[in-house]
């Protein structure tokens, strides 16, 4: 079991009556780079806030890292390991990038009731700037998050998760809203750092020539259910 | 036996008082997601206009019953001139803001008019009694009651009755109820926001000058009476859930039920009495008893 | 760091030798607007996290009633003593509260700590045996290091102090701007999804807040107390909350510090508003909010800023971690 970073069974979740998921069921290892693929309200993002402790399920159980995650926040399991994205970013809009970054650092390193040190020290300020360098939003560094353009929001969305080391990470299209050009050098640098730090990685995507390329297993989502697992060549052809 | 009557009739009656209020309270934030702390200022102009007028309408050889149709009068009256006063010169700018500037503002908005009326009113007591002397007493048990108080539980019925039936059997009605679930997509459909906003500000804003002038001849209208209203009346909407109509009447009648037991029976707990049950009814239903469902996503 | 306590040393010397220098009436003044300062202050914190608190009235009436009452059955006078006292009443009540409150936000959150600074508005008018009633409580003049104030001096003695209270608290202020806490509360006003989703618990960071911020109305209230010589009921209706809500405000989140020019600048408006318009001081200070709220939504301190920045980059006060237009 010790394998798995993710164990689900029989996991329904329901709203008024609707199965948004139903009775899912499936394993991932360590490691691994899972592409979920599907229509709009296929139930993608359900799953995702389910796993990340968002909306609690109706029935079923999930395993993360090992442990039953019902009635856990969010916050217990980022601080387990797990993070995410959003498919719409979830920035600080009022501050500036590299104080969302900061912020995510010092989340991480648990200093965030601090009062006495300012949050702006050496340490975390160099940490925010090779960040900042990896994700090329440097040149955003003191740009209020407010006047970003969408791009660079999904980016530093995606930046404040990462910052956090996570084990596991989700990520709610990453490239939505990115420009075309800038799409796969983004996915390259994030799938290059995720792979050296060896996270597993589960992402949704509605390009499939990005799910082609980064993705070592895909699955499908319809209706709730998850209609093929398997390779990304042999779940596409459909 | 007689002591639950008492206790109810004196409830239902508080609990109209504050329905009067609530309604237009609950209305507006409804409509246009702001807690109008000023509402308890429309309340104190309705009690002042409507006492200055019953004692002018008094003075006169008139027909005495006319009375009632002056308190109606100077309720319209107020809403039609201060209702959109505010809403267009204070309230429009906040539509866009968050939660809580509208809520500073027109707690800003509430010290001016609390002056305002001071100004135009003076500050000794008005006392128009007419309307309470002239429709004499009935028993009730034991117990006799001025046939004034049903006169107002009648008012704050009607009062309930015409909005309900305003909002689910007119245009206008269906467009406000669209506005309040939606205002991007009924303003995409062609809705005219500011209208809607409008009227429904001057509908709330009647509703609360209705409650000060009912009010004004049970007691002597002085300056500090929107203090009192407006923070029991709140109490009364986010018990029922804000923006809920039905939720106002249901926590108005608990409000009324609940303070009338405490003044009989423990005078002491009669001040707090309402905070309690309000901050009880929250603990157990953080939104209140018939909130209106929001959605987020993320 | 530097310029920051060269700054601040230079002022607390300014506000030592304005109290030297003006009037008894006026230094009086002064220290009753300190006070109330400070409670307000509480009441930034909580705002900077996005969190208007129509109550706070409370744990500074909690911490000038605890200030009262231990003055009045333990006989302890000494200020060194009943000031924390009053701060702990103040963390108490604010802790108690906060477990409750800490689940609510905007409407609901300023609805509830007003629902309950009016009940307990209700008890201290009630409670009579204890508090009073109506008439309020007395208490007497303190003693310091246990003897007496010199005579002649008491209130500039208690100036000091409150000026040292003051000190303290603006100190602490600035640190939390700065620190990480300071901006998580930015945070959880701009985005509490994204906060849970960092691993942090917003309703532990918000009942922190709230505790803190009654911490600080503890010791304003308790300071109030002690510097009015009588206290009432009255100290825990609404309409005070509404003014620590206004003082805050006034002076705008974007730099904590700005509170106490923010309340300095509220007494002395109130007091001469009360001299020469006794009926429309309310419609003033409203007048002035609703002009804040629409033309300045930062306060004073966006004033400032943008005056500064008009006439003299270098005069600003240099701190990137400052925002300009926190509304």
């Amino acid at each position: 079991m010790g394998d798995h970073v993710l164990e689900v069974s029989n996991l329904t979740m329901q709203f008024y009556g609707i199965k948004a998921l139903d009775n899912i069921g499936m394993t991932i290892s360590a490691e691994e780079f899972v592409g979920i693929v599907g229509t709009n309200g296929s139930g993608k993002t359900t799953f995702v806030n389910v796993m990340t402790g968002y909306l609690t399920p109706s029935s079923g159980s999930v395993k993360v890292l090992g442990r039953e995650i019902g009635g856990l926040h969010p916050f217990h399991l980022t601080r387990m390991g797990v993070s995410r994205s959003f498919q719409i970013a979830q920035l600080f809009l009022e501050l500036t990038v590299e104080e969302n970054l900061l912020l995510s650092l010092a989340a991480r390193e648990n200093v965030y009731r601090k009062v006495r040190m300012p949050l702006k020290t050496k340490h975390y300020l160099k940490e925010a700037r090779e960040l900042m360098n990896l994700f090329k939003l440097e040149k955003r560094a003191n740009s209020k998050c407010l006047e970003l353009p969408g791009g660079d929001r999904k980016v530093l969305d995606i930046a404040m998760a990462f910052a956090l080391r996570p084990v596991l990470m989700f990520l709610d299209e990453p490239t939505s809203g990115v420009s075309t050009e800038e799409k796969f050098q983004i996915m390259e640098i994030l799938v290059e750092a995720l792979q050296e730090r060896g996270v597993t990685v589960v992402f949704i995507e509605h390009d499939m020539e990005i799910v082609q390329k980064f993705a070592h297993r895909v699955l499908d989502f319809d209706e709730g259910k998850i209609i093929a697992d398997g390779l990304p060549e042999e779940v596409l052809q459909n | 036996m007689d002591g639950v009557l008492i206790i109810l009739m004196d409830g239902v009656f508080y609990a109209a008082y504050l329905y009067l209020v609530a309604l237009g309270l609950t209305l507006i934030f409804g409509v246009m997601k702001i807690l109008n702390i000023a509402h308890g200022s429309l309340y104190g102009f309705g009690a002042y206009t409507g006492a200055s007028l019953v004692l002018f309408y008094s003075r006169q050889e008139f027909w005495p019953w006319g009375v009632y149709l002056v308190l109606i009068g100077s309720a319209v009256l107020v809403g039609i001139i201060l209702g959109p006063i505010i809403e267009r010169g204070i309230i429009r700018r906040f539509y866009r803001e968050e939660v809580v500037v509208p809520l500073i503002a027109t707690y800003a908005l509430f010290l001016v008019l609390d002056d305002v009326m001071k100004l135009i009113f003076g500050t000794s007591p008005y006392f128009a009694y007419q309307p309470l002397n002239l429709a004499g007493n009935f028993s009730f048990g034991n117990i006799s009651y001025p046939v004034y108080y049903l006169i107002f539980i009648s008012v704050a019925v009607i009062s309930g009755f015409l909005l309900w039936a305003v909002m689910n059997m007119t245009k206008f009605g269906r467009f406000v109820v669209a506005v309040m679930h939606d205002p991007e997509i009924s303003n995409a459909m062609g809705i005219k926001l500011p209208r809607i906003y409008l009227a429904t500000f001057t509908i709330g804003a009647i509703f609360a000058a209705l409650g000060g002038a009912f009010t004004s001849p049970m007691t002597s209208v002085v300056p500090g009476l929107a203090v009192e209203v407006i923070v029991a009346s709140f109490a009364v909407v986010v018990i029922g859930g804000l923006g809920s109509y039905s939720g106002a009447a249901i926590g108005a009648l608990i409000v009324g039920i609940v303070r009338a037991t405490a003044v009989h029976h423990f005078p002491v707990m009669e001040l707090f009495m309402i905070y309690l049950v309000m901050a009880g009814i929250l603990i157990i239903k953080p939104q209140g008893l018939f909130p209106i469902e929001e959605e987020r996503r993320i | 760091m530097r310029p920051f306590y060269t700054k601040f040393f230079l002022i607390l010397g300014l506000f030592v030798v304005i109290g030297i220098i003006v009037p008894a009436w006026m230094r009086y003044l002064l220290t009753i607007a300190l006070c109330k300062g400070i409670i307000a202050s509480g009441v930034m914190l909580l705002l900077k996290c996005g969190l208007v608190s129509f109550g706070h009235a409370l744990y500074s009436a909690a911490g000038a009633y605890a200030v009262a009452l231990t003055v009045k059955h333990l006989g302890v006078r000494e200020i060194l003593i009943i000031i924390p006292v009053g701060v702990a009443a103040g963390i108490l009540s604010a802790a108690v509260i906060g477990l409750i409150v800490s689940r609510y936000r905007e409407i609901f959150f300023a609805m509830i700590t007003m629902a309950f600074s009016m009940a307990f508005y209700g008890f201290l008018v009630k409670a009579y045996g204890l508090t009073g009633g109506t008439d309020g409580l007395r208490i007497p003049p303190p003693t310091l290091f246990g003897s007496a104030l010199p005579e002649g001096y008491e209130r500039f003695v208690l100036y000091i102090l409150t000026l040292i209270f003051v000190a303290l608290v603006a100190g602490i202020l600035h640190k939390t701007e700065r620190s990480p806490f300071g901006f998580l509360l930015q945070g959880i006003k701009g985005n509490e999804v994204r906060v849970s989703y960092l691993g942090i618990p917003v309703q532990r960071a918000v009942l922190r807040t709230f505790i803190i911020s009654g911490c600080f109305a503890g010791l304003g209230g308790g300071l109030l107390a002690v510097n009015s010589g009588h206290i009432d009921p009255h100290l825990s209706y609404w309409t005070v909350s509404g003014e620590f809500v206004f003082i805050s405000l006034l002076s705008g989140v974007g730099n904590l510090n700005f509170v106490f020019i923010g309340a300095i600048l509220v007494e002395f408006i109130r007091s001469y508003a009360f001299s020469y318009v006794p009926y429309l001081w309310q419609m003033i200070l409203g007048g002035i909010m609703l002009l804040i709220i629409i033309f300045s939504p930062g306060g004073l301190w966006q004033i400032y800023n943008s005056a500064a920045d008009r006439l003299k980059p270098s005069l600003k006060d240099s701190n990137p971690g400052v925002k300009h237009n926190d509304s």
